[in-house]
């Protein structure tokens, strides 16, 4: 059951560095403060649309941007018209209502507007933006990081081609919940120098292409910063894409209810600021996994 | 009771040309028609999402082990049955309780016979073969469809039976009435047939 | 109309099991009330554990069980359960029973001038279904592994693989829905059978034009969800892998069965319902609405044909527009675009209506009574709620702002100070009609200001939650760091709930002394036009002491060289 394989995960975290991520893993609602003292996460958090650290999330935000400012006119105007009738058509004696009152046709030209509003809306600003987000997949050109991510009850794993740059057949009989989450099938070869990972790592400059599946039931991998968000669904492999413009340590979090402990379902996404840190990342994590060790003592200095 | 100063419960209206419970009842299978429709849509969506190979690709004409023997001998059951139903409606429309109720205790022994088919020639066979709900999506959705076109078939029966019975009481006071009900007991049945005419050739017979 | 033989009705007929529309109304009413501050104490709890995650919940947390909340902290699963009962009851028990089954069984049939509902049987059968359903559901909460817990959109796989609840979830739901499916043939064929004599389509108010739309969608919209619910009880029950795909590994445990099955299959049934559920629910509050604003303008609905059109519209086309809940289940852009501009059209007839309603106050004579003040708080509040599903239902926003907050203050709005307020109008508009008292207008004000504060003090803090990228669903959603910095948020939320909760006590004191002492009233209090004020107050059985005869349209309020400002449906002209 997850209990228990949280309580494994747990075993082999407190060997690697001292029960840095302990709190969040077995002790309920208490997690926040422990591992935030482990890990800083980057950018400026509040009330609004929180940092956009991605390429193409800019056009999501002024979606958003026109959207609300869209609806906050009409509200207002909406509100300040009823307000308006309110006082100067309260009931006072001696004066009655008129039936069925001559208007110009305002309410025809409102209704016209927010269709043309809309239509403007559907085709001129969420169509080119959901084309990139899920049409304009990146390239061998673009010279993407294919990463493979495995969802599970409740984490994430990340998963590497490595030096050959072919991933490793997998068939949901090789799983084993900690040596090999992703069931890699140990007779194939391509799948020898595979790199596994708990972490999301990436690189400025080079976009992130993910293979998102899952094991057991729909989670949704949501990276707000990125703006970026697909729900993986059992027995699909669905793309996704994103690409950041500046470095630092963000958080993916699951968006869908998958169970009890959903709201522990946080991964890390790590962007280097140069290719060569990412690749320096990437020989140290396969150099660590050919030493055999269920952990990598890297992974917690961040 | 209100029910009897209520108009159009017998006499049609004006407008729809129907009596209230006739118009009911083709309401009521509308939604029966969205109830199957329901099923016949999974059974694309899943058929055509199924997997091309493996253990979970969708079985083939041949490996469901589907006898159209007994299935067609099963429709023609249905269909004699809903001609036994109209000759029951038509004999009350003509004031022949005595026949009428003999038409409907024919319909309702075909129901019966429907039923008994489909269970020890068939649902107890392929339960002892192996083929059980958890085969493969297939026979999930072969059982789940014609358990509940059964099921309408049991409902079906008890009306019957309670129109031959109990119900028939209704005749000595209002046999216009009476032959109405006979009338949407009719609609009712004629639409399980429609659905085991569709449900018969997807599972028995198409590929 | 009424015959001799009903007074002599025992106890049991008259009371418990009686075929009359207004009995069964008023129990449904009751019951859904009940249900709505049930479900409504679960959501008070549930915000607790967000306010202040693993504090040990105050006073009710002594007496909750160990296996649920040890300590008084409540457990992950048991914050799900909540949460998936809290809208399972909100909508199913709560809210359709209230608008529907109470308000379209009570009024619908006195508007059109009928003796009782065509098949008054069905209506006592559709009552006593809902109500078992609504106890089984109830039970869920005693099974071992506690209520369902998978949310009450019950997404397969997780919930083919819940606890035992989400079996008697499912059995519940089928009683839900074949009860909805008896009180929609009937609402359809009183409709159309049952009207008074010279009540034409284009005469009938707009609240029973409301309730027949409504009647067809859940007459078309329930069966797929019944399939829905049958295939994945069967699924849990009898071995079937309808929702579940090969090669699942459940816990670290291969699912060696024969799979096969599609999880997407689920939220295209379900979903297939759930949208035009969605109008289901609004559109009797709209129908009250549209009676409460020209009753106290004193003038004519703006545009009725107008508002008729849109409502035909806006049910025909709610059957076109579920897949925009599942933007993200990696559908092809086609298919977005699609769906994407079947909501965009479907927004237009919601801003006729809303639109026409609002321009009816213009050049009334307004009377700030409180179903008023309920109906005029109403409509802002439905344009935060239709405003914010913009976002929603452009697929590029929707990447962003999907399974956040953002969904739930957009939904809320539409559901909590939308509808209920719509609905909050009708007991007060309507509750003379019922009992042939007032209720008293000072507590009745006292809980609009409260309810209105506190709404907006709940469900607005959500859409800064959802823009900070806070996931819904989140037993503690500090876990996360653009959680932590908006938790304050949450604080202040959960207060405006619990103050909501408190805003409810003038209603119910009100809605029971006034009972006994609201202020009596004649058949017509409100001096409106439509045909249920013709009725004596409490209406008799059968309804109507002379039956009505229909001369002109619902609303003529102010018709100019009359000495009344109104002119009843069944009045005749004065020579």
């Amino acid at each position: 059951m997850s209990v228990r394989r949280l309580s494994w995960r747990t075993i082999v975290v407190l060997v690697g560095s001292v029960g840095s991520t302990w709190l969040s893993t077995s002790a309920f609602g208490q997690g926040a403060g422990a591992d935030e003292a482990a890990v800083t996460i980057d950018g400026e958090y509040g009330y609004g649309l929180p940092p956009d650290v991605s390429v193409h999330g800019h056009e999501i935000d002024r979606l958003i941007n026109v959207l609300h400012l869209f609806g906050f006119i009409t509200l207002v105007g909406w509100t300040a018209f009823m307000g308006f009738c309110l006082v100067r058509y309260r009931q006072r004696p001696g004066r009655g209502a008129t039936y069925k009152p001559r208007i110009k046709p305002v309410h025809i030209y409102f209704v016209v507007f927010i269709a043309v509003f809309e239509l403007i809306l559907d085709i001129g600003f969420s169509n080119p933006v959901l084309a990139t987000a899920k049409q304009k997949l990146p390239t061998e050109k673009d010279r993407p990081i294919h990463v493979r991510v495995m969802a599970e009850q409740f984490a994430w794993n990340f998963r590497y081609a490595g030096p050959d740059g072919r991933f490793g057949r997998v068939g949901p009989q090789h799983v084993d919940q900690v040596m090999n989450p992703f069931g890699v099938d140990p007779d194939d070869p391509n799948g020898e120098d595979d790199i596994v990972s708990g972490e999301l790592h990436a690189a400025v400059g080079r976009p992130v292409l993910c293979q998102l599946s899952s094991k057991d039931v729909i989670h949704s991998f949501s990276i707000p910063v990125m703006r970026v968000k697909q729900d993986v669904i059992p027995g699909m492999r669905i793309p996704m894409w994103f690409e950041a413009a500046s470095p630092g340590t963000y958080e993916i979090a699951c968006a869908q209810l998958c169970g009890n402990n959903h709201y522990t379902m946080k991964a890390l996404l790590v962007i280097h600021d140069s290719e060569q840190a990412y690749e320096e990342w990437l020989a140290s994590k396969a150099a660590s996994e050919l030493d055999d060790e269920e952990f990598d003592e890297d992974e917690f200095e961040d | 009771m209100s029910a009897d100063v209520l108009p159009y419960t017998v006499k049609p209206h004006p407008i729809t040309g129907l009596y209230s419970g006739k118009f009911g009842m083709w309401l009521f299978l509308a939604s029966e028609v969205m109830l199957f429709g329901a099923f016949f849509s999974s059974y694309i969506l899943l058929k055509f999402s199924a997997p091309s190979e493996g253990a979970a690709a969708w079985p083939t004409h041949d490996e469901r082990h589907l006898s159209w023997v007994v299935a067609g001998a099963n429709t023609l059951v249905l269909i004699i049955s809903s001609v036994t139903m109209v000759m029951a409606w038509l004999s009350l429309k003509g004031n022949n309780l005595a026949k009428g109720r003999l038409f409907l205790g024919v319909t309702a022994a075909l129901a019966s016979l429907f039923l008994a088919f489909k269970i020890f020639l068939e649902y107890i066979p392929h339960w002892h073969e192996g083929y059980t709900t958890s085969h493969s999506v297939f026979f999930g959705l072969y059982y789940t469809m014609t358990g509940l076109h059964g099921l309408h078939v049991i409902g079906g029966i008890l009306v019957m039976v309670y129109f031959i019975g109990p119900g028939s009481k209704l005749w000595r006071s209002d046999p216009e009435y009476y032959t109405n009900r006979i009338e949407c007991t009719g609609l009712y049945w004629h639409f399980v047939d429609l659905v085991w005419i569709v449900l018969f050739p997807t599972l028995y017979l198409m590929n | 109309m009424s015959n001799e033989a009903d007074h002599h009705l025992g106890f049991w007929r008259k009371y418990v099991f009686s075929t009359d529309h207004k009995v069964i109304g008023i129990q449904y009413t009751i019951t859904s009330l009940v249900f709505l501050l049930f479900g409504f104490s679960l959501l008070m709890l549930m915000r607790w554990q967000l306010a202040y995650p693993g504090r040990e919940i105050p006073i009710l947390g002594k007496f909750l069980s160990e296996s649920i909340a040890p300590g008084g902290v409540m457990l992950p699963e048991f914050y799900n359960s909540l949460g998936a009962m809290h809208g399972t009851i909100m909508v199913f028990l709560g809210v359709v029973p209230l608008g529907v089954g109470g308000f379209g069984n009570y009024f619908m049939p006195l508007q059109i001038g009928a003796p009782d509902m065509a098949f008054p049987k069905l209506n006592m059968l559709s009552y006593w279904v809902y109500a078992v359903g609504g106890l089984i559901m109830m039970t869920g909460f005693f099974v071992p592994g506690g209520a369902a817990n998978s949310g009450w959109t019950a997404y397969p796989p997780l919930a083919d693989i819940a606890t035992l609840g989400q079996t008697v979830w499912l059995i519940g739901m089928v009683f839900l829905i074949t009860s909805s499916l008896f009180g929609s043939v009937n609402f359809i064929v009183t409709i159309v059978h049952l009207r008074a004599r010279g009540l034409t389509m284009f005469r009938l108010p707009f609240f029973v034009w409301a309730q027949f739309v409504t009647a067809f969608l859940l007459l078309l919209a329930m069966p797929p969800l019944e399939a829905a619910g049958i295939l994945q009880l069967l699924d849990r029950v009898a071995g079937t892998s309808f929702f579940m795909p090969e090669g699942l590994v459940i816990s670290g445990v291969h699912q060696v069965g024969a799979g096969g099955g599609s999880p997407i299959l689920w939220q295209h049934l379900f979903w297939f319902l759930g949208h035009p559920e969605v109008y289901v629910l609004l559109l009797p509050a709209m129908g009250i609405v549209a009676e409460v604003i020209p009753a106290n303008t004193r003038k004519p609905l703006f545009g009725y044909k107008s508002i008729v059109y849109s409502v035909l519209f806006l049910g025909f086309m709610s059957f076109i527009v579920w897949a925009h809940h599942m933007f993200l289940t990696g559908m092809g852009t086609t298919m977005s675009t699609f769906f994407a501009t079947t909501t965009m059209i479907i927004s237009l007839p919601s801003v006729v209506i809303l639109t026409a309603l609002a321009l009816s106050l213009y050049k009334g004579a307004i009377r700030l009574t409180v179903p008023m003040l309920f109906a005029l708080a109403f409509l802002p509040m439905l344009g935060i709620g239709g405003l914010t599903g913009l976002p929603l239902g452009l697929p590029a926003s929707d990447i962003y702002l999907h399974d956040t907050y953002y969904v739930i203050g957009h939904f809320h709005y539409v559901v909590a100070p939308g509808i209920v307020f719509g609905l909050f109008a009708g007991i007060y508009h309507w509750y003379p009609k019922v009992t042939g008292r007032k209720m008293n207008e000072t507590l009745g004000r006292i809980h609009f200001v409260l309810s209105f504060v506190f709404m907006n003090m709940v469900f607005m803090p959500m859409f800064f939650q959802g823009m900070a990228g806070v996931s819904r669903r989140l037993y503690d959603q500090t876990v996360y760091t653009h959680g932590s910095a908006v938790q304050d948020l949450t604080v202040l939320s959960s207060w405006g709930a619990w103050c909501l909760g408190l805003a409810q006590i003038p209603f119910i004191l009100n809605f029971f002394l006034s009972i006994w002492k609201g202020k009596a009233v004649d058949a017509n209090p409100w001096q409106a036009t439509t045909l249920e004020w013709a009725a004596p107050s409490p209406p008799p059985h059968g309804n109507f002491v002379t039956q009505p005869v229909v001369h002109r349209g619902p609303y003529e309020y102010s018709v100019p060289d009359r000495s009344d400002d109104f002119f009843p449906q069944h009045a005749l002209a004065e020579s």
